[in-house]
């Protein structure tokens, strides 16, 4: 088959599949209908070749979350194929928005991967199993009616013939799309539901080339990057003396706000950046601190006008005649996102005017745009090519900073294509850091030790007024307040309160954005059980309705957990429920801690209600990984600012969990159906809380800071 | 010029007598499967053996390196995968994979010298950095390729 017929192929079905009318195009594919000869696209979603390989398209990024493997398996699903025939590929930005946003969403964050792309992409396969059949009854002269299809061989009873579809995938590419397609029942999933091996990791273990980090191209040179240290500064003076005559390097690269060194590797880039001597222009940001931060926020929740993002009853006039009132002040520090793969962007102006880039990115659509912008070219001049990304957890996301210093950079090399990678400093010291906060609850009980009412007052940075992205009342940012403004308790009288102080630290989407406030919330529910008189689990089940979805995993982990039981001798546990990206989750945690005051997480149970599980041992996998990157924010995380700078550079003072840290991870599945949530975030959401809850239970004492190293666990 | 041997090959690599070994691997000779975390032997990502040791080559000058037999994730297991790749494998360890092949060049090398190593001895001896978490897996995979159980991953079986 030649190119060009592939090509009809490919723009009837773009057209066809609702996209509107596809620009004529030259440049590029994807890689697979690029290949040419052997390859089909049945729509922009499936490609299959002559020998049936199948190759699904993903347009969400992959950066350890599973989505990749998920996506094609509900695609292979509702296509009917053999699973170990698929694998796949990253849909290209450039072809994205040359085909009118065909893939629907690029943006890989929220936990949406699978929950936001479900209907389409099982429509898409659903549709070019349809239209394979056709192609063959066609073929055959029967009624499709007449035919079958198991394991992408589509056969014809009466006449006991068979086609495999990679013999009919040309013609059906022909085909008009179907209007409409019916999608199988979960309860008959056979590809999607099973914990299938992932796509991505026999690569992975070979250590292939395919993070950001490994590009390599013909002549291609190497950047490190120096910004000012103070956010918002600028370069004032430079003297690069010295760094120029440094073997290997190529040029240097001065802008408003940071220098970078070009050279023939990465380590001669480094190792003459050091040696730049730049005065930086600190802005007014210089004396920026820890203690300015805090009086900001402590400002914030004394102002006596805030805006409001709940308001239920009346809680300052049931506070006033409860008969019990408990207060309490919570906070949490900044958060690095510390992805082990630093920010990398390499960026090539290729002599014929057209602009090539290779990231990691959380968001390829995004790129593409920041890319085009920064070099002044139109998107169709423009590709990204998106991939694997070393760690995302939100920072690659909605900045794109990355992108607009490699292009920036590859700009004063026109013609060679360049590679910038930050070093380890620089990505702990130019996060979007998880924002600051301090919040005050208030809650009453009345006689019985029922909660009756609870005002909350939340003092934190919007990451929404840092990014720029506007959603409904601009006075109260959502990521800063759920948990807070939504709680599932039956509580009569409510109030949330929300400052909104910004201060000059970048604030960005770190997994689950806004999950401090289930440390708060659920603390502090259990401070009230406490002074109730009633066990943690009964004390939240008197306030949730009967077929509340967070009820069922509360009690789904209690069972698996033992809770009620006694725990082994040491051994102490603490429970909480917190719900978010679409699903619902709640953890028991054991601890102990010994004489001297040193805590071990023993073991930790999950239960998570996502509706529907795609692939139950990823599932688990991302329960595990929400333990591990929560457990270090509890333990020894955290981003303090001095002089207008972050104090931390590297992992000795921002630690990482190691092997010996991990507690043992149990993760009931209770999908309960009729809803798509996420598995990315939502297991972190009640961790913090239920190991602050079990510390208490062992020591007796509330943690209402973190991280833990400002506290001493021994018991008084 | 220096003369390497990686992965059983002999390099000649003009280039700094302090420059870090990574950076030899990385940009001098194309392997791109040792990483870059920190540069200063804290995360591991930048593991490779060296005479059979692990060794973090982002802290190591090359000119240290001349002369020695340095294996790299490429060169691990010439022939098809090394039992601990495959144990990787069969209990699905990577997420996003960066950390990795240092974790796994890790490993390899605590089989060498622990045949069958304890828990105790994972704990000392894995002190690599894995931000996705799957230290559970990286146990539970190192226990299998030691005993042996780790069966080669069949695609499409669960």
């Amino acid at each position: 088959m030649s190119l060009r017929l592939s090509r009809r192929q490919f723009l009837k079905a773009s057209a066809a599949a609702g996209g509107g009318l596809a620009l004529e195009f030259s440049f590029p594919m994807c890689s697979s209908a690029a290949a040419g000869g052997a390859a089909t696209e049945v729509n922009a979603w499936v490609v299959i070749h002559t020998d049936d390989r199948v190759v699904v398209r993903i347009a969400r990024s992959e950066m350890g979350q599973g989505t990749y493997t998920a996506l094609a398996q509900l695609v292979a699903e509702e296509l009917d194929c053999d699973w170990t025939n698929v694998s796949a590929e990253f849909a290209s930005p450039n072809e994205h928005i040359r085909r009118n946003r065909i893939w629907g969403s690029m943006s890989t964050g929220g936990s949406q991967g699978v929950r936001s792309s479900q209907d389409y992409v099982r429509k898409a396969g659903a549709a070019a199993r349809t239209m394979l059949i056709q192609a063959a009854a066609n073929r055959w002269k029967v009624p499709v009616s007449e035919c079958r299809v198991d394991k992408g061989v589509i056969s014809h009873r009466p006449s006991q013939r068979t086609l495999r579809y990679g013999q009919v995938a040309a013609e059906a590419a022909r085909l008009e799309p179907p209007k409409a397609v019916s999608l199988r029942d979960a309860g008959n999933w056979k590809i999607a539901g099973r914990p299938l091996p992932r796509l991505d990791i026999p690569d992975k273990v070979l250590g292939k080339p395919v993070f950001a980090v490994d590009v390599a191209l013909p002549g291609m040179l190497h950047a490190s990057i120096a910004q000012c240290p103070v956010f918002g500064g600028k370069v004032k003076s430079l003297n690069a003396d010295a760094a120029q005559k440094m073997r290997g390097v190529k040029k240097i690269v001065r802008e408003e706000r940071f220098v970078a060194v070009i050279a023939d590797s990465w380590w001669r880039a480094n190792e003459a950046l050091k040696q730049l001597k730049i005065e930086w222009d600190e802005g007014a940001n210089g004396n920026a601190s820890n203690e300015t931060i805090a009086a900001m926020l402590r400002e914030g929740l004394a102002d006596p006008n805030l805006p409001q993002a709940r308001k239920i009853g009346n809680a300052d006039t049931a506070l006033a005649s409860a008969a019990t009132v408990i207060e309490a002040e919570y906070q949490s520090p900044y958060l690095n996102h510390a992805t082990m793969e630093p920010q990398t962007c390499t960026a090539w102006f290729r002599p014929d005017g057209f602009l090539e880039v290779w990231t990691s990115t959380q968001n390829g659509e995004a790129s593409l745009a920041v890319a085009a912008r920064t070099a002044g070219l139109p998107l169709e001049q423009v590709e990204v090519h998106k991939m694997m990304l070393g760690g995302g957890f939100g920072r690659r996301g909605g900045p794109q900073d990355f992108v607009i210093q490699g292009v920036t950079i590859a700009k004063a090399m026109r013609g060679t294509p360049v590679k910038m990678m930050w070093s380890r400093e620089e990505d702990m010291q130019h996060g979007y850091y998880r924002p600051a906060s301090v919040v005050k609850m208030k809650a009453g009980l009345d006689a019985q030790g029922r909660l009756i009412a609870m005002h909350t007052r939340i003092a934190c940075p919007s990451i929404l007024a840092y990014l720029g992205i506007s959603r409904g009342d601009a006075s109260i940012d959502f990521t800063a307040v759920r948990t807070l403004s939504d709680m599932p308790y039956a509580v009569p009288h409510q109030q949330v309160d929300y400052a909104m102080r910004n201060g000059h630290v970048p604030v960005g989407f770190w997994r689950a954005p806004g999950q401090q406030n289930g440390y708060y919330r659920e603390c502090f529910i259990d401070e009230l059980a406490a002074a109730a008189g009633k066990d943690p689990v009964e004390f939240r089940l008197g306030m949730l309705a009967e077929n509340d979805k967070d009820r069922l995993v509360l009690e789904a982990v209690s069972k698996a957990a033992g809770w009620g039981t006694p725990p082994p001798p040491g051994v102490h546990r603490g429970i909480a429920v917190v719900s978010g990206f679409g699903s619902y989750a709640a953890t028991v945690a054991e601890v102990s801690v010994s004489a001297k005051g040193e805590l071990k997480v023993q073991r930790i149970v999950v239960a998570i209600d996502s509706g529907y599980v795609v692939n139950p041992d990823n599932c688990r996998a991302q329960a595990e990984s929400n333990v591990v990157y929560g457990l270090g924010s509890i333990l020894y995380q955290e981003n303090n600012v001095k002089d207008g700078r972050i104090v931390e550079s590297n992992f000795h003072d921002f630690r990482l969990p190691q092997i010996a840290e991990m507690p043992k991870v149990e993760t009931v599945l209770v999908p309960t159906g009729g809803f798509w949530g996420g598995h990315g975030e939502p297991g972190i959401l009640p961790l913090t809380p239920a190991i602050c809850n079990a510390i208490y239970a062992a020591t007796g004492k509330r943690i209402r800071a973190l991280p833990l190293t400002h506290h001493d666990l021994r018991r008084a | 010029m220096l003369e390497l041997n990686v992965n059983g090959r002999i390099h000649r690599v003009d280039v700094e007598a302090e420059m870090p070994l990574l950076w030899v691997l990385r940009d001098h000779l194309n392997l791109h499967g040792t990483k870059y975390g920190c540069g200063i032997s804290l995360c591991g990502a930048c593991t490779v053996h060296v005479d059979g040791v692990a060794v973090r080559s982002c802290s190591l000058p090359v000119a240290r390196a001349a002369g020695k037999k340095i294996v790299t994730i490429e060169g691990l297991s010439p022939r098809g995968l090394h039992r601990i790749q495959e144990a990787w494998i069969e209990h699905q360890v990577p997420q996003c994979g960066y950390c990795q092949t240092g974790m796994i060049m890790s490993a390899a090398a605590l089989l060498e010298k622990k045949p069958l190593p304890t828990d105790a001895d994972i704990d000392e001896t894995m002190s690599n950095l894995c931000r996705c978490g799957t230290y559970a897996r990286v146990r539970k995979a190192i226990h299998a390729a030691a005993g042996g159980t780790t069966k080669p991953a069949a695609p499409g079986k669960a």
